[in-house]
């Protein structure tokens, strides 16, 4: 009897009712080719022409010259610096932010109706919000006219580099703006997965304050969960380029977006010290990485030690207020930003120093509107085909993950983040040079190709919790009833998670609409949208065309999120548990 | 609701033995279930109750080793897909789909061979009509009471015309009064098809209830003993310990 091995346990043919049968491969081929493969062949093709390969190009065989005039520009260092610290910057404040509010709010804020409240921010392209950033922060900027001349004086913009600022303040200050409702819906993703009130309410009853319980009792159990997303923000911060283009310093500027002048540059022989800067950047951004892993050693010992005085921390309640009204400052910074590209693009004229425009028109709408139709067209069909195709791979990883292990499951986010662990300046060369070869270059199929690298990551860190969430008797039931996994997956699994579902597709849809350099570097300058237009016009064009651009480009994700967030409630207007 | 087809066959398990890596959840199990018997694992929680009804069902985690076979009168069924098995199964919760209208969950296990808008819907709502849900058909399952709930659930799976029945404790959650009834509503429903039914509990009273015969399963010496089927007034006139 010992023969009637069950099918279910030979090997090979690891099997659940959800996929009858055996686990399909053809997901972990999609992501694998889709997203991994090109970051390690573009890592390749960026760290060759690092060391003077690029052959048909700039030269072949390996040299050391890319890196000699690398080392011999003038600002190098500088920018090195500004990139490290700009990203370590805005890293620590936006966590320490984040936690402080956490603390202070918990408990008054669900995660749903926290989510729509993020919405906005997080829809909105960081280059939007840069540019809007900048038309509040500027000399001859909202806030300057909000308060002059009646408090400063000024009947001028004043002489201040509020903008460009040789430290990066004002890049530092807009990725918070970004990485802040990132890192809270992070957390707050977090918390649902361990038995909060119930901790909370075992250390009040031993006298610890509401805030201080929260970062002694919640935060050690929450970390491990947020501490890929925090890298993400980590590395994103340090390489970021283009919300640098538009508010960072300009001479010496960041290190990423030095690399990119290089490898913008007409002469191609420029490419290799491109190549070689993006080379450095990726390995600033894995020592900050590294850096961030021993300062977290650090911080849980020193922590420990911390805890177990235990110190009550009623004095430290004040603290915890600061950092919550500076998330409420940051919030207030991304109302304005968003609020400036609109109003820009709708003034008639708007003079210094008048808190707002004179009148309102349509006319800055209409006349670039025929500018405005392809980059909106490219915009929206790269947004919808690759949340589509995206979500189709990460649907399939989903449900062919069916009963792995734990193990396997954590092994499949850590695949997923790599898109997000690597600065983009330093691959998407490479996947240039690929393309390029590939003879897609230019492509609409290769831009959507490099977006997917990005937007199937978000699906999946979007996705992956509901869908693991799901009781998996459901699906037992209906297999029970004589389903089939396919009849199981589109009539029980797929409703029951729509809500989800959309919200992955919003996520998914607003990541594509982002991409800047995935859309430079395998567009070749063909294929525009809006975020390549915007970004573009930022530095010289009329603030009424810029902010048409900045302003429509916010605007379309955050349609898709309203849609994600109605379309449940008007299907399920008679399912109370939905 | 009522079924003529007696299905007449006997839910064998053969040689069954489930493992999950080195500890020993069901010793070997030989145990065939007559049409209309309802046969009880007893056992606390933990001991692996469940899972042996999910390797009946087919739908049994990867991380369990299991060997032995599943039949079903003479035919071996260990390797059939879970939604071919015809093997019905009832959770400690209802898992009413909470998507779909109560006439839709059960629409949903009703056979497709069975066509038309209307004769679909008539079918669902004389099963409604029979079990005191009347009128049901439209309503989200999150506005009806625990006790309906659990009665369309059975209902949506013997509109599936299973040929066994598997009860993954689904009284445990009722409150006593409430238990009662289902418990009745249950035994009658499979004794009246004749199904062959395989219930898991900790509860004394619910083995009392299937009337059939009783296995007890331990968690720490892991032995199966089969106690007599009690002499008392069995449910349904085919039930009959072999």
């Amino acid at each position: 009897m010992d023969q009637a091995l069950h099918p279910l346990t030979r090997p090979g043919a690891r099997s659940s009712p959800q996929r009858g049968g055996r686990a399909a491969r053809w997901p972990l081929i999609a992501v694998g080719g889709v997203v991994i493969l090109p970051i390690a062949v573009g890592l390749w093709w960026t760290l060759l022409p690092a060391f003077g390969h690029l052959p048909a190009v700039a030269g072949s065989g390996v040299a050391s010259s890319p890196w000699r005039e690398v080392f011999a520009y003038p600002g190098l260092w500088t920018a090195a610096w500004l990139s490290a610290f700009t990203g370590v910057a805005a890293t620590v404040l936006s966590l320490a932010l984040s936690i402080g509010f956490c603390a202070v709010v918990h408990g008054r804020l669900g995660f749903r109706r926290a989510e729509a409240m993020l919405a906005p921010i997080l829809a909105s392209p960081h280059a939007a919000i840069a540019i809007g950033f900048a038309f509040v922060i500027a000399p001859s900027g909202w806030i300057a006219r909000l308060v002059s001349p009646w408090l400063t004086g000024w009947s001028t913009p004043p002489d201040l580099a509020t903008v460009g600022d040789p430290l990066g303040l004002a890049l530092i200050v807009a990725l918070m703006i970004k990485e802040v409702p990132f890192l809270l819906l992070m957390i707050l993703a977090a918390l649902n997965q361990v038995p909060v009130d119930a901790h909370m309410k075992a250390a009040r009853s031993l006298g610890y304050g509401r805030g201080i319980a929260w970062i002694k009792v919640i935060l050690p159990q929450i970390y491990p969960q947020i501490r890929l997303p925090i890298l993400a923000v980590l590395v994103f911060s340090l390489s970021v380029v283009d919300m640098a283009l538009i508010l960072g310093p300009d001479n010496p500027p960041t290190l990423a977006v030095l690399a990119l002048r290089w490898l913008l540059a007409p002469d191609v022989t420029s490419y290799l010290p491109g190549a070689a800067a993006a080379v450095l950047l990726l390995a600033i951004g894995l020592f900050a990485i590294g850096l961030w892993l021993v300062a977290e050693r650090i911080a849980a010992h020193v922590g420990r030690f911390w805890i177990s005085r235990g110190g009550r921390g009623v004095a430290s309640e004040p603290g915890l207020r600061l950092a919550g009204a500076g998330v409420a400052l940051v919030f207030a910074f991304a109302a304005l930003s968003m609020l400036a590209t609109g109003l820009w693009s709708f003034a008639t004229a708007w003079r210094y120093p008048g808190a707002l425009p004179v009148d309102w028109t349509l006319a800055t709408w209409s006349a670039q509107l025929p500018m405005l139709g392809r980059p909106a067209w490219m915009t929206l069909s790269l947004g919808l085909v690759t949340t589509l195709v995206g979500l189709l791979m990460v649907i399939g990883w989903l449900e062919n993950e069916g009963s792995n292990s734990d193990r396997m499951k954590r092994a499949s986010l850590r695949l997923m983040y790599i898109p997000l662990l690597v600065p983009q300046i330093a691959f998407l060369f490479g996947v240039q040079v690929l393309l390029v070869r590939l003879g897609i270059d230019g492509s609409f199929f290769a831009v959507a190709w490099t977006h997917l690298i990005f937007v199937v990551p978000y699906l999946f860190l979007s996705l992956a919790d509901p869908w693991r969430a799901l009781d998996p008797r459901y699906a037992r039931s209906a297999a029970a009833l004589g389903a089939s996994p396919g009849r199981i997956l589109l009539t029980v699994k797929l409703p029951m998670l729509l809500r989800p579902l959309l919200t992955a597709a919003a996520v998914g849809f607003s990541a594509s609409v982002a991409q800047y350099l995935p859309t430079l570097f395998a567009g070749g300058g063909r294929i525009p949208t809006l975020t390549t237009e915007a970004v573009a016009l930022a530095s010289g064009a009329d603030r009424r065309v810029v902010g048409v651009y900045a302003f429509a480009q916010s605007f379309m994700p955050l349609l898709v999120y309203v849609a994600a967030l109605l379309l449940p409630l008007y299907l399920f207007r008679n399912r109370r548990a939905l | 609701m009522r079924s003529n087809r007696k299905s007449q066959m006997e839910l064998g398990l053969k040689g069954v033995r489930i493992s999950v890596g080195d500890r020993e959840l069901i010793p070997p199990l030989d145990l065939a279930i007559p049409a209309g018997e309802a046969v009880t694992v007893m056992g606390p929680s933990g001991s692996g109750k469940s899972t042996l009804l999910a390797f009946i069902s087919g739908t049994l985690d990867p991380a369990f080793a299991a060997v032995g076979r599943i039949c079903f009168g003479g035919q071996d069924i260990t390797a059939v897909r879970p939604e071919n098995r015809g093997i019905g199964v009832l959770f400690q919760d209802d898992l009413m789909f909470p998507h779909l209208s109560v006439g839709g969950n059960l629409a949903f296990g009703l056979p497709s061979q069975i066509r038309g808008k209307a004769r679909r819907r008539g079918v669902v709502e004389d099963a409604l009509a029979d079990a005191g849900l009347a009128g049901f058909f439209d309503r989200d399952p999150a506005t009806l009471s625990g006790g309906q709930r659990a009665r369309a659930t059975l209902l949506r799976t013997l509109l599936a015309n299973p040929r066994a029945l598997l009860l993954d404790e689904p009284f445990s959650k009722l409150d006593v009064a409430l238990r009662g009834d289902f418990r009745r509503f249950v035994f009658e429903h499979a004794a009246a098809r004749d199904l062959p039914v395989l219930l898991v509990t900790h509860d004394e009273s619910d083995a009392d209830a299937a009337g059939g015969r009783v296995l007890t399963l331990s968690a720490t010496s892991g032995i199966v003993q089969a106690r007599r089927p009690r002499p008392k007034v069995r449910l349904g006139a085919a039930a009959q310990a072999n």
